[in-house]
This record gives structure tokens, C-alpha cells and sequence, in this order.
């Protein structure tokens, strides 16, 4: 272990340049987020990832996000293990009937300002599991979403785009509030 | 003793299935057929229903040898195989939600996949409007002094898949885990009837996300069988290495991530970074870092892109310059072994019994690999080796692992190799009537068990198995006597697919 650690001390950092915030995203949550007042968030969110019907592709991205090429955490955007802890709830999959309830309750448990990011092209309108006697649909069918990054699943360079689209969209408006 | 083949005379023979025999037979040897697996004799592969009858997948373990019975059901019910079998209760719960079919002397009943809430029941047979009210789901008791219950999900803490999890503890102690699924329920089989084969091999890829290659292979396969196409070559060779490059990353990632839950993280940002590498050559050399949506009914939908073997060659050689002090370092770490030895024991009889596929029935001594016990191409033709250990603890799940990674290393070098030039794909023929075909394919997870019945080149009726049906009862059983802290090591190293299983 010794080694490994001495090791990791020469070599170079494995942690990539961030990509710029997506235009779109930030177009998109400018719609979002209106002109409402929103507390400052000291550019930092927590995100609670739920899961509301995916293949689990989108999770498989979503875990990549923490490995050591893009590293979330340095931007202050941290995966919490309670609704109550998070700012951000960052939903997948076709919400499926046998998971509605446990969506909605996940959102109610989210304290205010809150907001929804569904990641994937299941969650913007159900994908290819649209119209199964099985499925809702699109996330925003049962609770309302500020910001959509699509993709079969999204590679982890676009989700880190569409949530610094967040993050700055977020400072920009506690700035001018 | 009679063999399958013995079985299959019992019964009428179904033209046009490949390439193992379809017999129907009736009720009596339908009820053998359970006693025989009962006691050991065969392997239930799989059991699903239609609107009107029932199939059971059923392989000799001695010979290899596999066949599918089914059984008409006029009346709406079947004799109950997991009255006799365990394996099969799930199944069976499974076939009476979908289809309305029940299973006669079951002494489980109650639903599985249906939480009322899709509004209909039946879905896939006689459609019937659903109860008014949704019915309290009966978890199975566990009495006694000082036992206490943990509910845990569907929404869970980490970001990972939803289900239920209902442990009865006393003190630190599981004395009972029950599982409740169903929560990732897309009716895919439903979706699947009626659909053209480009339609059904995307929902089959977007069935259980890390297994995406496996289940477009066990699909495009079975639809091969039924249609009796050959493939090219080069497409042969192509799906293989996809595959095999599925089945690295899911190990790299996993053995990480079970450190990572025995509170290692130095295993889990080293194996992090490595899985990240070989998703990166996924993508530099098939344009997509899951390998989605690249192999078809056919062939392979594109070819290797230019310089994507040389990058692929390029991660494994750095594969293998770093992996081994990853497997030095878990192997000498005391607090992790600590861990992980004596964890989460699945005994060899119980792996037998259930016939658990990949690394949780090779850990436990049961040696079934697809790629070597049915021998597909291009695996009959590559040189490599199916670990098998008898432990059954978290370990041995993670030292399976461990040399797969570098059995999956060597294979991918011989691939690249001999990589044939030619076609990589062929156009698909409409074929006859009626059509059925059926395949088996080794995920990183275990066998995936794809049964179609085309028509008219369109899909009449689809079945897809995970092997996590077979591996997820053994995660019950596992836990018991183990402390709740244990529970994620050894559900982690067990790693079963919810949306796989819940289709």
C-alpha cells in the first residue's frame, strides 16, 4: 500500500480539464429557474440520485463522475445518501408505476430550493419503454424537472456540462437576488 | 436413469426451434421433469409462461445436454414446479402476474413483479381491471425475543438500482432477509411482442444496463437459431471482444467497488480508474462507452473503428502493468481480508441446487460457463481457462473475479489477433412462418437465456432470463448469521441486476 501511495505522489494527476458548462443547459435552466430568488448555495450542491426505473446504463455514468478523470467533488457537487440532505435530486429511467410513489415521496422529502435534473433519454419521455402498460413515462409526468441531459446514457462529459450548467446558473441568480 | 433425450420421445416435438429440441408434453411429465430437477438431476435454466401455456428450459449437467418442455394450459393453471423445486417460486410468481397462469400446489402465491399498480392485471393474458385497492404485501414472519425488522428501499443510499430489502436482526445478527423486487418492472416482454428484430435487440440491450452487449448477443443469437442464419466471421470474432470488454469493466469496477464497501477506497479509485480506461477504449473503438446498440440480429451494426485496436491493446498492456499490485495490495491487506473471508457463505449444494451462473456459482464450485460448457463460436476456438473455486465467501467471489480479468485480458489479445477480415454483417432473411430459437450467452453476471418465437420475421413472443433470478434467492440465504454491517460486501459481491430481473 506504502507503494502504491508513494507512487501516486510522482505521478501525474489523472483529473481532466472541466468542460465548459453545455449552452443548451444553461438556456434550458435559464427557462427553468424564471426569475425566482434563490439562496446561495456557495457553489456547492448535493445531489441525491434516484433511480425511478432505469436499465441501471445511466447509473454505470453516474458512478463514473466520482473516478479520479472527472472527480465532481472539486467542483462542490457531492452524491448524498438522504433526500434531506440534498439540493438536487438527479432522477433516471422511465419512471415505472411501481416506482411513482416512491418518486414523489423522495421529492417531498427534498427540502426547498430544490431541483430535478433527469438524466438519460428514458427520463425525458419514457425512450423506448414508452407506452409499456408498465411505465409513466418522462420524469416530468410526476414531479417537475429544471433541467434534462439526454443521452443513451449520457457520457459523464455531459452530465458534468449540464450540472456546472446548474451551478452556475444557481450562483448567477443568488448573485443578482 | 433417463436422460433428456429420453424426456424429449415423451413428448411432441416442435418443428423450427433451435438449435435444442422444444417437445409439449403432458401434465405427468411435466410433474417428472420437476422431480428430476428436485433431485438434482437436471438444471432448471429457465420458466416462463405464454397466454396458454408454460415452458421450462432444462439442462443435463452431466451431458451438457438442454431441452425446453412446455405444457399446454387449458384451464389456466400448470402443476407447480417449486413446490418440488424452490428455484422455479419466483418464476412462477412471475408467469401468474404476467399471464394468469397459476401454478397448482405452489405453496407461494402471493405476487412478485405486480405491486398493483399497473392499473391492469394480467397484462400479458386475459387483461382484467385491477383491484380497487392495493393489497398489503404479506412479508414472511420471523418471531422471537429481541428480533427487530430494518426496512431498507426501494430508494436506496448510494446510487444504485431500487428494490426492498425487509432484515429481521436480533442485535447485530440477520436471522431473516427477504427480498421484495418488481420496482424496475418496463414490461419489457410485453413491449417485445409485435416488434421487429431491430426494435426487440434495442429493448434487449437496454434490458440490464452493464450487461448491454450480453443481452443484444443472447438475442441477436437466438433470433440467428430461429432463422437458422450463420453470421460472418469477422462478426463472430467482433461480438467476443465486446464481450469480453463488458465483462473487464464490470470486474474492474466491481472488485473496487466490494473494497470500497469493507471501507477500502484506495482499491476502489485505482479500480475506478482502470474500468474508466476500458470504457474509454469501448468508446475509441465502437463509438459508444457501454458498447450499446452494436451487435444486431446479423452481425455487428459497425466495425472496429481505425486505430481502435491499437488503443485496446494499449489499456491492456496498462492493465497489466498495474493490476497486479491491486490484487498484491487486496490480497495483503489484513482488515480487508478480515472482511471479506468466511463472509457471505454460499454453500457449493445450495449454488448446485439453484444453478447459479458466473462468478457466484463458480465460487462455489459449480463450474458452468457458457462460453466453455456450450462452447459458442468463437470460444471454441480460444484458448482460455474458467476459474472455479469451493469457498463460497465474499473472497472467493472476488478472487473469480480476479483471474477472469486476466482470462478476459488473454482473450481479447487472441481476438485481436486473429481477428478475421471480411463482412461483419449479413442482411437478415424474413423467414418462414413460424420460427423459434433459443440462446445462451455468458455475461460478466452469469448465463443470459434469451427464447423467441417469430412470425412472419416479427416477434409473436420474447423471453429474456438474467442469471440474477437464480442468484438473488441466494443472497437471502447467504446473509443469515452474518451482521447487518456485512450485508453490502456481500451484496456487492453478489451484484445481481434489479432491471435485468424485473424486465
Amino acid at each position: 500500500m506504502r507503494k502504491l501511495l508513494f507512487e501516486s505522489v510522482f505521478r501525474q494527476p489523472l483529473t481532466e480539464r472541466a468542460p465548459l458548462p453545455d449552452d443548451a443547459a444553461v438556456a434550458e435552466l435559464a427557462t427553468a429557474l424564471g426569475q425566482a430568488a434563490r439562496r446561495r448555495l456557495g457553489r456547492s450542491l448535493s445531489i441525491r440520485e434516484v433511480d425511478a426505473g432505469s436499465c441501471n446504463g445511466c447509473e454505470l455514468e453516474i458512478h463514473a463522475l466520482n473516478n479520479a478523470y472527472y472527480d465532481v467533488e472539486r467542483f462542490g457537487l457531492r452524491f448524498v445518501a438522504s433526500p434531506r440532505h440534498a439540493d438536487v435530486l438527479m432522477v433516471t429511467g422511465p419512471v415505472t408505476k411501481n416506482m411513482r410513489e416512491a418518486l414523489e415521496r423522495t421529492y417531498h422529502a427534498t427540502p426547498n430550493p430544490k431541483w430535478v435534473v433527469a438524466v438519460g433519454d428514458c427520463a425525458r419521455n419514457g425512450g423506448c419503454f414508452a407506452g409499456s402498460y408498465a411505465v409513466v413515462g418522462g420524469v416530468s409526468e410526476v414531479i417537475p424537472v429544471d433541467l434534462h441531459i439526454p443521452g443513451c446514457p449520457p457520457a459523464p462529459t455531459a452530465m458534468l456540462q449540464g450540472l456546472l450548467a446548474l451551478l452556475e446558473r444557481t450562483d448567477a441568480d443568488a448573485v443578482t437576488s | 436413469m433417463p436422460s433428456l433425450i429420453d424426456l424429449t420421445l415423451e413428448g411432441r416435438k416442435v418443428g423450427q426451434h433451435r438449435p435444442w429440441p422444444r417437445v409439449v408434453v403432458d401434465a405427468s411429465v411435466w410433474i417428472f421433469a420437476a422431480s428430476e430437477l428436485a433431485h438434482g438431476r437436471w438444471s432448471l435454466l429457465g420458466l416462463w409462461g405464454e397466454p396458454a401455456a408454460v415452458h421450462m428450459a432444462i439442462m443435463d449437467g452431466q451431458t451438457a445436454e438442454i431441452a425446453v418442455v412446455s405444457l399446454d394450459c387449458p384451464d389456466r393453471t400448470f402443476p407447480s414446479v417449486g413446490k418440488h423445486h424452490p428455484p422455479a417460486l419466483r418464476l412462477e410468481r412471475t408467469i401468474n402476474d404476467l399471464f394468469g397462469l397459476s401454478a397448482e400446489g405452489s405453496p407461494d402465491a402471493r405476487p412478485w413483479l405486480d405491486h398493483d399498480r399497473w392499473g391492469v392485471r394480467f397484462p400479458l393474458g386475459d387483461r382484467i381491471d385491477a383491484l380497487p385497492k392495493a393489497a398489503p404485501y404479506g412479508f414472511l414472519a420471523a418471531e422471537g425475543d429481541g428480533l427487530h425488522q430494518i426496512a431498507v428501499g426501494p430508494v436506496h443510499a448510494g446510487i444504485i438500482e431500487p428494490g426492498h430489502f425487509r432484515f429481521t436482526a436480533s442485535g447485530e445478527t440477520v436471522v431473516r432477509l427477504e427480498q421484495r423486487l418488481g420496482y424496475v418492472h418496463k414490461g419489457i416482454d410485453g413491449l417485445m411482442t409485435g416488434a421487429s428484430l431491430a426494435r426487440g435487440v434495442q429493448l434487449a440491450g437496454r434490458t440490464s444496463g452493464d450487461s448491454t452487449v450480453a443481452y443484444a448477443y443472447a438475442f441477436s443469437r437466438a433470433a440467428e437459431a430461429a432463422l437458422g442464419l450463420v453470421v460472418p466471421d469477422r462478426a463472430v470474432f467482433l461480438r467476443a471482444l465486446l464481450a469480453e470488454l463488458e465483462r473487464l469493466a464490470n470486474h474492474l469496477g466491481d472488485i473496487g467497488a466490494i473494497c470500497n464497501d469493507a471501507s477500502f477506497a484506495l482499491m476502489h479509485a485505482h479500480c475506478g480508474v482502470l474500468r474508466e480506461s476500458v470504457l474509454r477504449a469501448a468508446g475509441a473503438a465502437f463509438g459508444h462507452r457501454l458498447m450499446r446498440d452494436i451487435i444486431v440480429p446479423g452481425g455487428v451494426s459497425r466495425d472496429i473503428g481505425a486505430g481502435g485496436a491499437e488503443t485496446i491493446q494499449a489499456t491492456l498492456d496498462n492493465i497489466r502493468l498495474r493490476f497486479p499490485a491491486l490484487v498484491e495490495l487486496y490480497d495483503n491487506t489484513a482488515s480487508l481480508q478480515d472482511r471479506t473471508v468466511d463472509t457471505g457463505m454460499l454453500k457449493p449444494p445450495l449454488a448446485r441446487q439453484y444453478a447459479a451462473g458466473g462468478y457466484v456459482g463458480r465460487a462455489s464450485g459449480r463450474s458452468f460457463d457458457a462460453r466453455r460448457t456450450l462452447a459458442y463460436p468463437p470460444y471454441d476456438a480460444l484458448r482460455f481457462d474458467v476459474p472455479v473455486l469451493s469457498e463460497g465467501d465474499v473472497n472467493a467471489r472476488v478472487w473469480i473475479r480476479i483471474r477472469e480479468v486476466e482470462q478476459s485480458i488473454s482473450l481479447i489479445e487472441q481476438i485481436l489477433s486473429r481477428l478475421p477480415e471480411g463482412l461483419t454483417r449479413k442482411e437478415v432473411p424474413l423467414g418462414g412462418e413460424v420460427r423459434e430459437g433459443m440462446a445462451i450467452v455468458e455475461g460478466f453476471r452469469g448465463d443470459v437465456l434469451v427464447w423467441l418465437r417469430l412470425r412472419n420475421g416479427l416477434i409473436e413472443r420474447c423471453h429474456m432470463r438474467d442469471p440474477s433470478w437464480f442468484q438473488w434467492p441466494l443472497l437471502e440465504a447467504v446473509i443469515e448469521n452474518n451482521i447487518v454491517a456485512d450485508f453490502p460486501l456481500c451484496n456487492k459481491s453478489f451484484n445481481c441486476s434489479y432491471s435485468g430481473h424485473d424486465l
